[in-house]
């Protein structure tokens, strides 16, 4: 649906995003995770045709993003919810939708039907007549999800949409995307949740420039080299630490009577780290081998590339 | 270039302009002054001595009709600038862009918007200054004043003439300006020249008979066509994301 080849923007003499090359599937949640300014809106704005590429090539749908005509092509079948909402604060709600939905050409029974539909979706309808200046940031940021599904899109950009919500509204909206990924959207998220990416993408990349990592959240977190070792002990007492600690020389935390210890192969190293608890006195009540989470995988890759 | 596309984003940007107060404001003051304001002027200006008479009230005519073009170069102005830079204000450029319409069509709409609403109440007003005048002059002069070639050619000619300068104008002068207040400032620069024109008719400098009417407004459609092309060279999606916001 998606495939992005070498693609490349400078503005100036900085480099935003340098050889990014990946494919997104049809039907598909991706999810593309940087630390701040790595590029990610940069990224979007790109595929949607807003600004140029430097270099390399990308193509929506088998259009490609630097054709003048194709690109009027791509911004019809996609819809974007940007980073900053940009609603017309003194229409409301309805008036905001209605004007996006004729701009898409959508015709107005259609549009009329969705624009009641996804605003009662987010339970927004009640408030359809108020001025979208008088709502708070999480309604505007529903309304702004709304105004891109109005003209039904095959494609979603979102550039962090939940990134103002309080829980509640987050899981709406998270709920909300699934959904639409049922109805065999493609969708393509920017995000810095990285909980939310682990739940709901069904492949990540993370990006710093570069492409630094492409895969589903369970091959990334396999992909982890550093994991993590979690022993309870009757007592972990300040003696039986800093004998350890002259044994093995891996990093360890203690919080009350668990030890979290950094490993690189659990296989091998967990028996010579229980061994040493033991001889130096202490006695293990129970060895668990913590299932690293993306946030673990994203700090090590982001880490390792400063 | 689909001007039904243009429409759209056209009537979007009147509905948004009619609900700012000082939108509004400045776009009505203007023609209600000149259009009631000036003819009652006439009469009485100058009651004391008699009043103002023949030649002097034609030139003072004259040099009033001509205000009716300063308001089409500044009017639009202000909505102009609003609509621009109100977007990046806003950031609802981001989304715009990403909808299928063209710089062009995005462009034509703006101007739209900003002409309309100047241009209903300023042609409302011209014709409520002419019947008034008419009424407050006749008994001096002897015939009705109004409409003549002089009004006909700055109402027909002039004023959609000036209103396009304006809103070019405006264009590129937004595309530098993140506040509507200063883009609306350096917009009624290309007022001075006008202003000039009209200082130097009310003092008898030139005379505005339809010779020079007709030689202005050739300058203006000159500057017209030059300024077309620079506005929307500066009005390209690229430039109006990135740098205007
Ligand atoms: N219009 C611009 N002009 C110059 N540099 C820009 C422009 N837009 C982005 N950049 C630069 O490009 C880089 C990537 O920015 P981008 O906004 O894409 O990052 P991001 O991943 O979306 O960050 P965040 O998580 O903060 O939203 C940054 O170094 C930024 O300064
Ligand atoms: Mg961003």
């Amino acid at each position: 649906m998606i495939t992005v080849e070498k693609l490349t923007k400078k503005f100036g003499d900085v480099t935003a995003v340098e050889g990014l090359t990946f494919k997104v599937e049809e039907g598909e949640i991706f999810g593309f995770l940087g630390p701040n300014g790595a590029g990610k809106t940069t990224t979007v704005r790109m595929l949607c045709c807003l600004i140029s590429r430097t270099s390399g090539e990308a193509k929506i749908a088998g259009y490609e993003i630097s054709k003048e005509a194709d690109s009027l092509q791509i911004r019809k079948m996609i819809g974007l919810v940007p980073d900053n909402v940009g609603l017309y604060e003194d229409l409301s709600a309805f008036e905001n939708l209605d004007f996006y939905g004729k701009l898409y050409e959508c015709p107005e029974g259609r549009r009329r039907e969705n624009i009641e539909r996804f605003l009662k979706m987010l339970g927004l309808w009640e408030r359809k007549d108020a001025r979208a200046g008088s709502f708070s940031k999480g309604m505007k940021q529903k309304l702004a999800l709304a105004r891109s599904l109005v003209h039904e899109p095959r494609i979603l950009f979102m550039d962090e949409p939940t990134a103002n919500l309080d829980p509640e509204s987050a899981k709406t909206v998270r709920d909300f995307i699934l959904e639409l990924k049922k109805q065999g959207k493609t969708i393509f998220l920017n995000t810095h949740n990285l909980d939310e990416a682990q739940r709901i993408c069904d492949r990540i990349a993370i990006l710093k420039t570069k492409l630094l990592r492409i895969g589903s959240p369970e091959q990334l977190r396999e992909s982890l080299t550093r994991h993590k070792t979690e022993i309870r002990l009757a007592q972990a007492g300040e003696a039986l630490i800093s004998s350890l600690k002259k044994v093995i020389p891996n990093k360890i935390e203690v919080s009350g009577d668990k030890l979290v210890i950094d490993v690189t192969d659990p296989d091998k190293e967990n028996p010579n780290i229980i061994a040493a608890i033991t001889s130096a006195g202490g006695q293990v009540r129970e060895v668990t081998q913590l299932v690293p989470t993306l946030e673990d995988v994203y700090l090590q890759i982001v880490k390792e590339t400063k | 270039m689909r001007i039904s596309k243009a429409w759209i984003v056209a009537t979007k940007d009147m509905r948004v302009l009619l609900r700012k107060r000082y939108a509004i404001y400045s776009i009505v003051i203007f023609p209600l002054i000149v259009g009631i304001g000036l003819p009652l002027v006439l009469r009485f200006a100058g009651a004391r001595h008699g009043g103002l008479h023949g030649t002097q009230l034609l030139t003072i005519m004259n040099a009033f009709s001509f205000l009716y073009l300063i308001g089409a170069t500044s009017l639009p102005t202000v909505l102009a600038s609003y609509s621009l830079v109100g977007e990046k204000i806003e950031k609802s450029l981001e989304p715009l862009l990403a909808a299928p319409v063209t710089d062009s069509e995005l462009l034509l709409g703006k101007s739209i918007a900003a002409f309309i609403p100047p241009a209903a109440a300023l042609y409302l007003s011209s014709i409520v200054f002419m019947a008034l005048s008419d009424l407050m002059t006749h008994d001096r002069l002897g015939y009705s004043y109004f409409p003549n070639w002089t009004i006909g050619i700055i109402l027909l000619l002039m004023v959609p003439l000036a209103a396009i300068l304006s809103i070019e104008w405006s264009v590129i002068v937004s595309s530098r300006a993140s506040d509507p207040r200063a883009a609306q400032m350096q917009g009624l620069f290309i007022v001075l020249p006008l202003a000039a024109i009209y200082v130097a008719s009310e003092v008898g400098a030139i005379s505005l008979n339809t010779t020079t009417l007709l030689i202005i407004s050739a300058v203006i459609l000159i500057v017209d066509i030059i300024l077309f092309f620079l506005s929307t060279k500066s009005f390209q999606r690229e430039e109006i994301l990135t740098k205007w916001t």
